[in-house]
């Protein structure tokens, strides 16, 4: 199958709106060519994740687009960088990689797109409609935007995400497709306790669980409550998208493309069909836990994998109500979720509770924490995934209860009931 | 042994040892952009370099932030030899694109079945352009 494009597209490739929309509607073209893709399809927003510095060779290329005069062409977000631009200090980085970290951040600055600094962009207004296509990166954020929002994105890689903004195109291929989002695997959850359920830290294990058994296949997930706070599908997303490569979920009865199972499967008979038990939960949130069995010692809590909404930053206040934690805490949060709490007062109490905040940027992908080696406690899936190949500590799950009691005494405290 | 004709996702000719990863990873996350070494503690291959190794992933997951490690691993010449992809995912293929473009030299990317993955012998394998793998010839 051969990739057809427009004039537009065509003159794109040719040069005709300079060399950065050239060189980027050409890397747009061949990954459209090895997906399969028969067309592009036109996009209304993007957001942009490949703003984090890896290594040199990523600030090179947004500074070779930025040069050649590139400007995004649609409304574009960026996720967040290496830096807490706001807290210089709290990422410890030798000068060079700060500098360099910083001339990434400024090179996407310059392309036009919007300084958000935030991996849930989705807490910062930008949250496409039911059935707009969209170009979005970071996995976290895609599944949110195809299973909570119901718009359409593919999980872009980095540098491909700009360069569908640059283009205002994506591949036409895989979420982007009617029949591609409809669910061929059926999790009932009908057998797990109503009270679990209710709990924060269900959803992270949910996820976590669906990834591995799910790879990047769409589910439907039957036998929820019919009303889900948002924080906690976004928790989902993000542990399923950590442990799998999950871009899109079905709630029956709670997301927006699944009114019915009829309406999540597409009116087909599902491929396969998984009754999720209290044993296959408790074993993958054994997962989500590195630090041997019975570590009783924390040396630091984070929370705001994806980054913390203020919702969560009330239950955070209430939780903490007055207490001082004897532990490092880190809560990370995108800049337009920090001007209000700010303004609401909650920043102020939870600073002297000992909270540490932590903008544009998070513990994972950043050198942040106090020294490799310890433990770390999270109610975050995607946090426990990746804080241990990244940062070297050692995860303890728990919910955003169990991290609170745990700073206070200062020793890893759960609460187990609802697990049993 | 019989040659494997696959498709070809990135044309090339590439010559290294196999070295298959026994569980999926994310490149992000799962390798060091400054040593290919794999850092996931919790994957059965931990410590092993992917440096010039012809690296046959039955399926891949985990960040889109892959592609940016592979263009890394590009641009220090510390990448793979070669990537067999189970999986028809274009993460890792795009840093190559990418590559490409900035000046770093490709590397082939072909379409293997996790089932044709199994059959290949262990050692060294050549790939020609048009994503003929075959042994490579004893020295």
């Amino acid at each position: 199958m051969s990739l057809a494009l427009t004039d537009d597209e065509r003159a794109m490739m040719a040069g005709a709106r300079g060399p950065a929309i050239a060189m980027a509607s050409r890397i747009l073209c061949e990954t459209a060519a090895m997906l399969g893709a028969d067309r592009l399809v036109a996009v209304t927003s993007s957001h942009v994740d490949g703003c984090l510095y890896h290594g040199d060779s990523g600030v090179h290329f947004a500074e070779r687009l930025a040069a050649d005069g590139g400007r995004v062409a649609v409304p574009t977000t960026l996720n967040v960088g290496a830096l807490d631009l706001l807290h210089p200090g709290r990422v410890h980085f030798d000068q060079r990689t700060a500098d360099m970290a910083r001339r990434m951040m400024v090179a996407y600055e310059q392309l036009g797109c919007t300084p958000s600094w935030t991996c849930a962009p989705y807490q910062a207004g930008h949250r496409p409609k039911l059935g707009e296509h969209v170009a979005w990166g970071e996995s976290n954020a895609v599944v949110f935007c195809n299973s909570v929002l119901g718009a359409r994105t593919n999980r872009l890689g980095d540098f491909l995400d700009v360069c569908a903004a640059l283009c205002a195109r994506a591949p036409y291929t895989g979420l982007h497709r009617d029949e591609d989002r409809h669910a061929r695997l059926v999790v009932d959850t009908s057998g797990l306790s109503d009270g679990l359920k209710r709990l924060d830290a269900f959803y992270p294990v949910l996820g976590a669980w669906l990834g591995a058994e799910a790879g990047a296949e769409v589910a439907a997930i039957v036998g929820m409550p019919t009303t889900i706070p948002e924080d906690y599908l976004k928790a989902l997303g993000a542990a399923a998208a950590s442990s799998g490569a999950v871009g899109l979920f079905h709630i029956v009865g709670v997301t927006p493309e699944a009114p019915d199972l009829a309406a999540a499967t597409g009116g087909k008979t599902p491929e396969r069909r998984i009754v999720v038990t209290p044993m296959m939960l408790r074993a993958a949130r054994d997962r989500l836990s590195t630090a041997a069995a019975g570590t009783d010692r924390i040396d630091a809590v984070a929370v705001g994998s994806p980054h913390f909404s203020p919702a969560e930053f009330a239950a955070l206040d209430r939780l903490v109500g007055g207490a001082r934690f004897k532990v490092p805490f880190y809560a990370c949060t995108g800049r337009a979720v920090l001007g209000e709490i700010e303004r609401s007062g909650v920043l102020a109490r939870l600073g002297e509770a000992g909270v540490e905040i932590v903008t544009d940027t998070c513990v994972v992908v950043a050198p942040i924490l106090p020294k490799a080696g310890g433990v770390l406690m999270t109610n975050s899936g995607k946090f426990a995934h990746y804080a241990t190949p990244n940062t070297g500590f050692a995860t303890i799950y728990g919910s955003l209860a169990d991290c609170v009691a745990s700073a206070i005494h200062g020793r890893v405290t759960r609460d187990e009931r609802l697990w049993a | 042994m019989p040659e494997t004709a696959v498709l070809v996702l990135i044309d090339g000719e590439a010559e290294g040892p196999l070295l298959r990863l026994v569980e999926p990873i994310s490149f992000w996350g799962g390798v060091d952009p400054a040593t290919a070494r794999l850092t996931d503690p919790r994957h059965p291959q931990h410590g092993v370099s992917i440096a010039g190794a012809v690296l046959a992933l039955a399926a891949t997951r985990g960040s889109s932030s892959s592609s940016a490690i592979m263009l890394e691993l590009l641009a220090r010449g510390i990448a793979p030899a070669a990537l067999l992809l189970g999986e028809p995912d274009a993460i890792l293929a795009l840093g190559i694109v990418v590559g490409r473009e900035m000046g770093y030299p490709p590397i082939p990317v072909l379409a293997v079945s996790a089932a044709e993955q199994a059959l290949l012998p262990q050692g060294m394998l050549r790939i020609a352009r048009g994503g003929i793998i075959s042994a490579a010839a004893r020295q």
